[in-house]
């Protein structure tokens, strides 16, 4: 197993006493799986990533990477957060070898796997391009590739093309598809977006609302990968299954706030 | 359901109307802009030539623009005018850049630590309420009167509001960014030194900007206490013997100077932070 998250319990103490965010989330991944995680808005999707990510510390419970309890943020785990979060000072390429930088990497071999990574996302041509001088979608490859030229075990990406039209969501999905067969990292990405989950993973963790539980765990058995496969009558099968699931969710979500 | 005859009329009338002078944060046109700036300097300067030549002013109450420019000559054939200002410069700059030596360092470290916030703010707080001017018979106690209470004057007026103004930018760091940089495998010191301070330099830059400024006004308090020359001087001893055009003078060379330095900040600041403004 590779990641391994058993019994995870989180609270917040706010103004108005405990809030119950996670209760007894148990996960267990592999090398190599593409994993979704979907929920309604508020039910503890991005919690969940952070405490994976080592950003924030379970209340009980734990997360191990490869047997390891997670004790802090690594560049083991890449991140791709669900806001932008280049560094607007650097150029694209300086946003791609920074994560090398800081781990004392000498110039040159930076410069060579950021090209490498840049040209894995497409953007080789605005290597020298400020942040502010992209489009959304192509901030958010920037932001993968910055994550993976750390060459991470797994790839943790938060809504990362919520923001984004249909069809630069499309292009990305092929992308992230080609990147995860060609290279076998495991990803772990969160979505509210069901048929983006069906289509992108081997395997669906459904989240509930309020407190966030894992309600319901699925296999994703699609003959292909891509978006001619949306037409098929699996496809619809599995996504209407989900967002029967999600749909009480959410209404039990809004009642509750 | 009711029908509203004036519909038609009322969406007109509502739309933004179309405006030249009154765009809010949006460019003008080049002329107009450039006019505008020749205005706001040569309209003044026009009143006060009308006012000084048509009206019938005594000259040690206003005097004319001819005057003081009489009176700048006499000073700088002499070669006071000159070393005034040097002194005051000097002044300024040594108390200026030792201020923003250590409230630079200082703000960066209360703004990213809550903990070196906890230990200081309260005492900065405090400091910056008093006035610098309320320590001159303190420095004159400890420093008598040569250029160290005047320098330390500065350094007090500026040290304080230049490291809780720092502090402030330092709030506006995203949090998503410091923990980004964490996932990348960065430590504290390199996330202080190389995103957040980088990120918060903009506003460094602009802090230091606007308590130059403060330091300025020290100068001259600082001068006014016991010096032999300076700006500050030069305008007390010429209000003692009514030399009106002298204190003229003196006030349009700080003026000058102290807007050279501010274009200076602020063409430092679009140089080095091309990535801060708000054009693409
Ligand atoms: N630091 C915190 N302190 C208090 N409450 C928090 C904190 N972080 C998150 N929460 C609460 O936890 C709940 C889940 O938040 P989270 O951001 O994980 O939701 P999400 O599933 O990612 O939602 P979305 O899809 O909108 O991003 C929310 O009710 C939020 O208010
Ligand atoms: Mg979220």
């Amino acid at each position: 197993m590779y990641l391994q998250i058993t019994k995870l319990h989180k609270h917040f103490s706010t103004k108005k006493g405990k809030l119950v965010v996670l209760k007894d989330i148990n996960m267990s991944i592999e090398q190599g799986e593409f994993i979704c995680t979907v929920g309604a808005s508020g039910s503890g999707k991005s919690t969940l990533l952070r405490q994976i990510a080592g950003l924030d510390t379970p209340t009980t419970g734990d997360v191990k990477i490869d047997g390891v309890s997670v004790a802090g943020p690594g560049p083991d785990r890449g991140m791709v957060f669900q806001h932008y979060t280049l560094y607007p000072w650097m150029s694209v390429q300086g946003n791609v070898e920074f994560g090398l930088k800081l781990q004392g990497v000498p110039k040159r071999e930076r410069r060579q796997k950021a090209s490498y990574y840049l040209d894995v996302v497409g953007l080789t041509k605005f290597a020298q391009s400020l942040p502010k001088e992209l489009s959304g979608g192509m901030k958010q490859r920037v932001a993968i590739a910055r994550a993976l030229t750390s060459e991470p075990k797994i790839l943790l990406m938060d809504e990362p093309f919520g923001a984004l039209d249909i069809h630069t969501k499309e292009s990305m999905h092929s992308f992230i598809l080609d990147l995860w067969e060609r290279t076998n990292i495991t990803i772990f990405m969160i979505t509210h977006d069901v048929e983006e989950a069906v289509l992108l993973s081997n395997r669906i963790y459904a989240l509930s609302s309020r407190p966030g539980t894992v309600s319901k765990e699925v296999s994703i058995n699609l003959p292909e990968r891509s978006h001619t496969i949306k037409r098929h009558s699996k496809f619809h099968d599995y996504r209407d299954e989900l967002i029967d699931l999600l749909r009480g969710q959410g209404q039990e979500a809004l009642a509750v706030a | 359901m009711r029908q509203n005859p004036g519909s038609v009329g009322a969406r007109t009338s509502k739309t933004l109307r179309s405006t030249v002078f009154w765009r809010i944060g949006e460019d003008i046109p080049k002329p107009l802009n450039a006019g505008l700036i020749i205005t706001s300097i040569a309209l003044p300067l026009l009143l006060w030539w009308l006012v000084t030549t048509l009206g019938n002013v005594d000259p040690t109450f206003l005097p004319s623009p001819a005057d003081v420019l009489q009176a700048f000559q006499r000073l700088w054939s002499t070669g006071d005018i000159q070393k005034d200002t040097v002194a005051s410069l000097w002044r300024v700059g040594v108390g200026f850049l030792m201020a923003a030596l250590f409230s630079i360092p200082v703000g960066v470290l209360m703004g990213s630590f809550p903990s070196i916030r906890a230990l200081l703010e309260p005492l900065f707080g405090l400091m910056r309420y008093m006035p610098a001017p309320a320590f001159i018979p303190l420095l004159i106690l400890y420093l008598g009167i040569g250029e160290e209470p005047k320098i330390t004057l500065i350094f007090i007026g500026v040290f304080f509001f230049n490291s809780l103004m720092v502090m402030d930018t330092v709030k506006f760091v995203p949090k998503d960014l410091i923990e980004a940089t964490y996932t990348l495998g960065g430590n504290r010191l390199q996330t202080l030194l190389q995103v957040i301070f980088p990120h918060v330099l903009p506003g460094i830059i602009d802090a230091c900007r606007i308590n130059l400024a403060a330091a300025w006004q020290l100068v001259i308090v600082s001068e006014l206490i016991a010096a032999t020359e300076g700006l500050g001087r030069r305008i007390s001893v010429a209000g003692r013997f009514l030399k009106t055009d002298e204190i003229f003078v003196g006030l349009i060379v700080i003026g000058i100077f102290g807007l050279a330095f501010d274009l200076l900040f602020q063409y430092f600041l679009r140089v080095s932070c091309r990535w801060a403004s708000q054009k693409r």
